[in-house]
């Protein structure tokens, strides 16, 4: 079985993200950059899947040569191999979709892993966009993944329980935060990333153009909210919520 | 020319709530408004729905029974194509995220996803980064595709009286199969609905925690129950319950956190609610910095007593 993963590298999601001054874009000094956590849960998924069915984890990331970081951290923890394609500009999850398609044209693997969204943007898009190109199916927000002959039944957590569908394969699945608990990458499992299979494309390697749908016009702060009041005692909240708040 | 089509969501034969403000939101950017609701047992939402759009199409398909992506899909970008549609809507619910994605892929059109406002007829509001930081992003495809958040806009009025067509349009072939749902069984109002919520943490120590402290509260406030991830990932509630950036936004009028810290991933969730009250030991948790009114002190202790005095 051949799994296909995508990382994101993203900010750290301990950071306290703020504007620059100039409020062009956020301040990324100082922040710590990290594995988008839900690709991160993608990762381990295929690693286990591989563990009990044999076969090859890929993980491909979109970005600068920053993210080549990214793509060790999931060799280390135990992918086969990784594909950098080279963007620098921001992209809509058109062209993301897009981007993923053709690699999964090229690689043609059983499954793609990925997470239900980035903790950046929180777009939630890309996946879905990329299993409809495609014509696959998809089984997003996993809980539970069980693949097994041609089919993989997943269970997602959806508004008000948990569903469980069926998928044939190949298909996209998107991770949501209780599939699993990444491992920890070990050091020899460091020292072996550094020696794996790294290629590296271009948009026009991939015959991609930037589709720009969704174009970022900018970005704020929100509006702080007042300080609120430490209360003594709970007969002060209760009158408090009674004559000042209103609610009760 | 503007023309809205919005998708209704169908809960247990039911008219979400989210199709009202998703509605609500529309209504911003002046344009004929058709929905679209789909489904066999859609009957009695569909003459709910046509109250509040000039035309309602009702595809009443046995094979739209289950909210699958794939078929849902297809039906909703045929839909748009065959109205001329320019905006097409959906609340921002897991079930709007998982399908809208591929309506836009489908009919090469951009997406905005989540918005809490709407600018002009291209140009959104949304939060990013957990709510961190608010982008404004212009969606220049001709034709537009648009997730709105539950809680950000109002109910539109009803009282149009439209026209109710029936259509029938094929599903399509499909590699997705419903198996089972399995449902959180409970009475009080859903955690996006209600006038109150009470959600708690991992300072409740356990799900005896929630049983003995927030429920008698909640009973008594006729409040939803929501959580922080750690205690869903525990397993003390069910995952249904997670408040926050990867879980359910809410903006109840009173929201009353129990023994959680505030992680910003928990607050992007709830710090639209009118009043926020914290219980937590610790003075220095963040949860204080939303809150309108702070208790310090031990949930075990407060909460009996807040349910006494209230
Ligand atoms: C990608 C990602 C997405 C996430 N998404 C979400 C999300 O959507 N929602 C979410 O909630 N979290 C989310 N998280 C997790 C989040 O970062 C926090 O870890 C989590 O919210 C903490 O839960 P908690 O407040 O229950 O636990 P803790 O942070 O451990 O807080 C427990 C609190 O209880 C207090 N306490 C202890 N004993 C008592 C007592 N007896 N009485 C009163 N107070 C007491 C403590 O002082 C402490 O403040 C996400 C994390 C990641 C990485
Ligand atoms: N630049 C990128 N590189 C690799 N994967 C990405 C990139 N952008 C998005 N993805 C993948 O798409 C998923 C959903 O992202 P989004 O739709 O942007 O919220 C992420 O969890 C990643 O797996």
């Amino acid at each position: 079985m051949k799994i296909l993963c995508t990382v994101k590298r993203v900010t750290d999601y301990e950071a306290k993200i703020r504007l620059k001054s100039d409020g062009s874009d956020i301040e990324t000094d100082g922040v710590n950059m990290i594995m988008n956590p839900f690709d991160e849960i993608g990762v381990e998924e295929a690693l286990k899947i591989k563990e009990s069915k044999g076969g090859e984890v890929v993980v491909m990331s979109i970005g600068s040569d920053d993210s080549i970081q990214q793509i060790r951290s999931a060799m280390a923890m135990g992918a086969d191999r990784g594909i950098l394609v080279r963007a620098e500009a921001d992209m809509d999850s058109n062209t993301i979709a897009k981007i993923i398609g053709k690699v999964v044209t090229e690689e043609s693997p059983d499954l793609v892993l990925m997470g239900k969204q980035a903790i950046d943007g929180d777009s939630n898009q890309a996946a879905q966009m990329l299993a409809e190109n495609l014509g696959w199916g998809q089984a997003t927000y996993a809980y539970k993944v069980k693949i097994e002959g041609e089919e993989a039944t997943v269970t997602r957590e959806a508004d008000g329980g948990l569903e469980t569908i069926a998928v044939k394969l190949p298909a996209v699945i998107t991770t949501d935060l209780r599939l699993n608990e990444p491992r920890y990458a070990s050091l020899p499992g460091i020292m072996k990333a550094k020696r794996k299979p790294l290629a590296t494309k271009t948009l026009d390697e991939l015959g991609v153009t930037p589709t720009n749908y969704v174009v970022m016009k900018g970005l704020e702060e929100p509006p702080a909210k007042a300080a609120g009041q430490i209360l003594p005692d709970i007969a002060t909240l209760v009158e408090k919520l009674k004559s000042e708040a209103k609610v009760l | 020319m503007t023309k809205h089509l919005i998708i209704a969501e169908v809960q247990d034969g039911k008219l979400h709530n989210s199709t009202l403000t998703t509605l609500g939101a529309a209504s911003k950017i002046e344009g004929p408004i058709t929905a679209l609701i789909m489904g066999a047992s859609s009957n009695e939402a569909a003459t709910v729905l046509k109250d509040y759009a000039a035309k309602t199409i009702f595809v009443n398909s046995s094979a739209l029974n289950d909210r699958l992506a794939q078929p849902y899909a297809k039906v909703i970008a045929e839909v748009a194509t065959q109205e001329g549609a320019t905006h097409v809507w959906h609340g921002a619910t897991v079930a709007g995220k998982d399908i809208m994605p591929r309506v836009a892929a489908r009919l090469d059109a951009g997406m905005a996803s989540d918005i809490q406002e709407v600018i002009d007829g291209s140009t959104f509001k949304r939060p990013m980064w957990a709510g961190n930081i608010i982008g404004t992003v212009e969606v220049t495809s001709p034709i537009k595709v648009i997730t709105v958040r539950p809680t950000e806009f109002d109910k539109a009025v009803g009282g149009v009286g439209g026209e109710l067509v029936e259509a029938n349009i094929d599903a399509g072939d499909s590699s997705m199969r419903f198996v089972s749902f399995d449902a959180v069984k409970s009475d009080r109002p859903a955690l996006g609905d209600a006038r109150v919520v009470i959600s708690g943490g991992r300072g409740l120590k356990g799900p005896e925690g929630f049983k003995e402290i927030v429920e008698p509260l909640a009973d008594k406030l006729s409040a939803a129950i929501g959580a922080s991830r750690a205690v869903c990932d525990a397993g003390w509630v069910p995952n249904d319950w997670q408040v926050g950036q990867t879980g359910k936004v809410v903006a109840p009028e009173l929201y009353i956190a129990v023994g959680l810290s505030g992680a910003i991933q928990h607050v992007a969730g709830m710090k639209g609610s009118k009043c926020i009250v914290a219980i937590n030991t610790d003075e220095e948790a963040p949860i204080f910095q939303v809150a309108d009114y702070g208790i310090v002190a031990d949930a075990f202790k407060a909460v009996p007593e807040l349910l006494e005095k209230i």
